[in-house]
């Protein structure tokens, strides 16, 4: 595509305001849907590992076995 | 239950099995949706001829009218799972509804600004209250009403079930939101492609369409299994199966 070809294309012919936000806002909107449950994964897991961390930290304790020393929030 | 149902419908319905289930479909779905989407893009925005009354400003509709579908059928999904939730209390059908909720809101959002922006050369106008654009809009607040209900409760599962039952109520206004143009002289215009009968727009026109239609499937499957399988962690976090996909991924 030469770039007169490619300067057409972009001006959508005079609707390119309409046209290119149109789809911008398409991306973006999927974009954000996709990485939502990508983060919430992560905290997800990462709150379960916090907690899994604590009960076996109260277990080694009442066990009577030394806890190895973390930092108590 | 029932004997006629096959054995893996029951385990395909148990959270684990689900959750392997759908971590292995989610990438092809994926992969499908981006394949297709960019062939469409490509044949909607290259390929395609303009239009001969609206020029090049006709080429929303590769990603309005796509969406537009997906706003309905996603709702239609929401409340079929909202009924199998209700009645059978199954654990998944509950998640299915209510992940499905922020991506019909997703497609709704986008359907109502890109068709906003596709009637201010068109119409002159960026709104109206006609009974098209009225009824999406009381579309987009029944998603978040439903959204917004599952977040209102303490307990998941009951918040859950109060949003499927208003999830239900909702679905009357689907079929508004598709024949209001019959019903309604309205501003927008009809349906240009039938399901039965000759549609009104050109093959060059047609294929990019379908092909968007069904890269924006693809793409609700790939999205709504990666949002079970998150909410699945989350309700099920006392469990031994989930426990051991957060040792698995410690290391990062």
């Amino acid at each position: 595509m030469n770039m007169h070809a490619l300067q057409v294309f972009l001006a959508m012919g005079g609707y390119a305001a309409y046209v290119w936000p149109a789809y911008a806002l398409f991306f973006i909107v999927l974009i954000a849907d996709t990485l939502d449950p990508v983060l919430r994964r992560r905290r997800v897991l990462r709150e379960l590992r916090t907690r899994l961390a604590r009960q076996s930290a109260r277990q080694g304790r009442s066990s009577g076995v030394t806890p190895t020393p973390t930092t108590s929030p | 239950m029932s004997n006629w149902i096959p054995l893996w419908v029951h385990k395909l319905g148990s959270p684990p099995t689900f959750y392997r289930f759908a971590g292995i479909v989610m990438p092809w779905m994926m992969a499908l949706a981006l394949l297709s989407g960019a062939l469409g893009l490509y044949g909607g925005l290259v390929l395609a001829p303009a239009d001969y009354q609206q020029g090049d400003a006709y080429r929303i509709i590769f990603i309005h009218v796509p969406c537009a579908w997906m706003s309905m059928f996603i709702y239609a999904v929401m409340g079929v799972s909202s009924v199998i939730a209700l009645v059978w209390r199954i654990k998944l059908a509950e998640v299915v509804a209510m992940e499905s909720a922020p991506i019909g809101a997703a497609f709704t959002f986008i359907t109502l600004v890109t068709g906003s922006l596709w009637g201010k050369p068109m119409w002159g106008t960026w709104w109206t209250w006609d009974a098209r654009l009225t009824s999406e809009l009381v579309l987009l607040f029944l998603y978040l009403g439903v959204i917004g209900l599952y977040h209102a409760f303490e307990d998941r599962r009951q918040g859950a079930r109060a949003a499927a039952f208003l999830a239900i109520i909702g679905i009357i206004n689907v079929p508004i939101v598709h024949f209001s143009v019959d019903w309604w002289n309205t501003l927008h215009q009809g349906s240009t492609v039938k399901l039965f009968g000759p549609s009104k727009i050109a093959w060059a026109m047609l294929w990019p369409l379908l092909t968007m239609t069904l890269a924006t499937k693809f793409y609700y499957i790939a999205s709504l299994f990666r949002r079970v399988r998150t909410d699945l962690l989350a309700l099920e976090g006392g469990k031994d199966w989930v426990r051991e996909i957060a040792r698995g991924e410690d290391d990062r």
